[in-house]
């Protein structure tokens, strides 16, 4: 049994706000989503034909408990597609940022003169509004009057607008969502240089170390926690993935005019169901819990490998 | 099973039933000048000027005060300093432009920077592994390394399973495994406990005497450096004091600085004049004869083990505290008049006690200029 000290008592204290908050915010709904995602016919109004001994549980009336929420999503072509599209997202930009964030990171860190000034200019897109960066990188990338078009002479290609493909969109999309990613990366990575002890790489040019053998056997295993960190969140962040793609098509589409579920998300699936007027809300639920079963696997499946390849 | 090994550095052997031994080489530094600016513009004269010639095979001790420059002429001689002025020669090569990696050194840090994510082994072979040996040889290599710091049974350990002393081999290992031509190692004892200290040093020589190689080690502790090095370089404000061997140095001491710095307990420092060509003491009797010198200020250097209590003793004091450390006895006293102090080790079979008027003679007598500390006797 835990202990109830005197000093406990000023820890709950200082803690009680924000728990308060989280329960309310965070705890709670994730039970309510999970409870929700198994109740049939689910509505926040509406007569119940029967009063379940649950109700109070989800605060709405439904029909049955059972699994047709989950059946409704798995037969929905979208959720396919949105799972495809995601999948695509985490396996492109999660190893790019991570490791074109380390790159960076590591040359930043080699850098004597102006570094503080490059650390600012590669921290910038962190503190730009990410909507403000998607209608740059919209316009830069516009087929009629974009940056890129008028640069490589292919003026009138379709990047994002009308008649853009599969593969171009999603080359757009994973361009801003390195770019948009990369700067904290950067950061976390930098900061972790700099804690690694100078003579460890002093004895390694002693040694006659060659560059790649110094990052390699080094500086990646010396910052391996950072990297796992980041890979986590990353991972984290690429499924959940959902505001890049409105900040670059516009709001409430997620592909070019005409097509404009092309690279749909699971978050942006789940948002879609939960404003579907014949759609119950059971729906979202059902696929929030299965976001968050992928994510919770991959999550410890990375934990896994990590206990060989992480040196604290 | 191939038999022939290919040798990588050419005086060697690989046999690892041979001893290891290393080709030793003289280290020479000519006029060495390192000056470091900080930010607001603020020159530091870490070295000054500093030529010395390191016989080859020997274990010099680098020695003075934090500060001193004592370190920074360490990473000078590996490489990881850039002098301003002057040379620094390996043997007949001039190694002042070449980079570290190419100077064929091993370098022991003071906490001895070994990589936290590979085990014992892995650390020795890394420097071999730089080098493209193949891996057979190289753990052979390794493990003969292991072996000869003791350290043969801890090879598939973590450095952070390992006590100090026991890193301080493995780092020692990793240095000499590529057989360097000099072997530096900067305050190699400052983070062990005192037993580790002292078995440790003894085990540095060891390893130094079995392989031959020219070293080089720095520290602020003078019983460290006397107890080991072959000769001792003691520095100070970048400038070198003085070197010569252990016990010379500390017999005979160019001036005041080397005298204060080495020896424990410390010099008694006592002012004095020379008057006339003679040596005064405050209560104007005359000490010794014979000083060829102007009238000047002068400062007495007598070290505890010198000063004997005696009846016709020259100088007076006070007992103002005993203490028994075994078979001497250390007695601090106050010389009257003065706010000066002396400390002498005497025999403990003399009856004495705290407030008796004693007489002290001296053994020997040295005698600094109280300004430049410049030795006159």
């Amino acid at each position: 049994m835990l202990e109830f000290k005197k000093d406990d008592f000023k820890a709950w204290l200082a803690l009680a706000p924000t728990l308060l908050l989280m329960a309310l915010f965070t705890f709670w709904p994730i039970i309510n989503s999970f409870v929700m995602s198994f109740l049939e016919g689910f509505s926040f109004t509406g007569m119940p034909p029967e009063r379940h001994p649950y109700a109070w549980i989800a605060g709405g009336t439904f029909e049955s408990v059972g699994f047709s929420n989950f059946t409704q999503v798995f037969l929905d072509p979208d959720f396919w597609l949105a799972l495809k599209n995601t999948f695509y997202m985490v396996i492109i930009s999660v190893p790019i940022t991570v490791i074109l964030g380390l790159l960076i990171a590591v040359a930043l860190n080699g850098i004597k003169r102006f570094q503080s000034f490059f650390q600012t200019v590669f921290f910038l897109p962190y503190v730009t509004n990410t909507i403000a960066l998607g209608l740059v990188f919209g316009s830069v990338f516009h087929s009629e009057y974009g940056l890129i078009n008028n640069l490589f002479n292919t003026v009138g290609l379709a990047w994002i607008n009308s008649g853009a493909t599969w593969g171009r969109s999603m080359f757009v999309l994973m361009a801003y969502t390195i770019w948009n990613g990369l700067a904290f990366k950067i950061l976390v990575f930098l900061s972790g240089l700099q804690s690694i002890d100078k003579q460890y790489y002093q004895a390694a040019q002693v040694d006659a170390t060659p560059r790649w053998r110094v990052f390699l056997k080094i500086t990646v295993p010396l910052l391996s926690p950072m990297i796992l960190y980041i890979t986590i969140t990353s991972f984290i962040g690429a499924f959940k993935a959902y505001s890049s793609v409105i900040a670059i098509f516009g709001t409430g589409s997620y592909g070019p005019v005409g097509n404009d579920k092309m690279l749909i998300t699971i978050v942006g699936f789940i948002y879609d169901k939960l404003w579907e007027s014949s759609m119950p809300f059971g729906v979202a639920s059902a696929g929030s819990m299965i976001l968050f079963i992928i994510i919770m696997l991959i999550t410890l499946i990375q934990f896994q490998i990590s206990k060989k390849r992480v040196h604290y | 099973m191939e038999k022939e090994k290919i040798n990588f550095t050419d005086e060697t052997n690989s046999n690892p039933s041979k001893k290891i031994e290393l080709k030793s080489i003289e280290v020479r530094l000519q006029n060495l000048t390192k000056e470091f600016v900080d930010k607001a513009g603020k020159v530091t004269i870490a070295v000054n000027d500093f030529s010395v010639v390191i016989p080859a095979g020997k274990l010099i001790g680098l020695l003075g005060p934090s500060g001193c420059g004592k370190s920074t002429t360490l990473y000078l001689i590996a490489g990881l300093h850039k002098p301003n002025a002057g040379r620094i020669f390996f043997g007949e090569d001039d190694v002042t432009n070449t980079p570290p990696e190419q100077r064929g050194i091993g370098l022991v840090f003071q906490n001895y920077a070994l990589y936290p994510h590979m085990t014992v082994r892995q650390n020795i072979m890394f420097p071999l592994e730089n080098m493209k040996i193949p891996k057979q040889e190289a753990r052979e290599r390794a493990m003969e390394m292991a072996e000869l710091v003791h350290i043969g049974e801890l090879m598939d350990r973590k450095p952070n399973q390992l006590s100090g002393g026991q890193q301080q081999r493995v780092a020692i290992a990793r240095a000499l495994v590529k057989k360097p031509r000099v072997l530096l190692l900067d305050e190699p004892l400052s983070n062990l406990d005192a037993r580790l200290r002292l078995q440790t040093r003894e085990e540095i020589k060891r390893i130094q005497r079995e392989t031959g190689i020219t070293t080089i080690f720095v520290t602020h502790d003078q019983e460290e450096a006397m107890s080991i090095s072959d000769e001792i370089v003691v520095m100070n404000y970048g400038l070198k004091q003085q070197m010569d061997k252990p016990q010379s140095v500390y017999e005979e001491p160019v001036n005041h600085f080397v005298a204060k710095f080495l020896g424990n307990p410390p010099i008694n420092t006592y002012d004095a004049k020379i008057k006339n060509g003679q040596l005064v003491i405050q209560d104007n009797s005359v000490v010794e004869k014979g000083f060829d010198y102007e009238d000047q200020e002068v400062v007495m250097g007598l070290r505890p083990e010198y000063l004997r209590i005696s009846q016709n003793g020259k100088i007076p004091a006070v007992i103002d505290f005993i203490e028994h450390i075994g078979r001497d006895t250390m007695i601090i006293c106050d010389i009257p008049e003065t706010d000066q102090r002396l400390r002498a080790i005497v025999p403990s079979d003399k009856e004495l006690k705290v407030g008796q008027l004693v007489k002290f003679n001296y053994s020997k007598l040295f005698v600094f200029n109280k300004e430049t500390g410049e030795r006159l006797r």
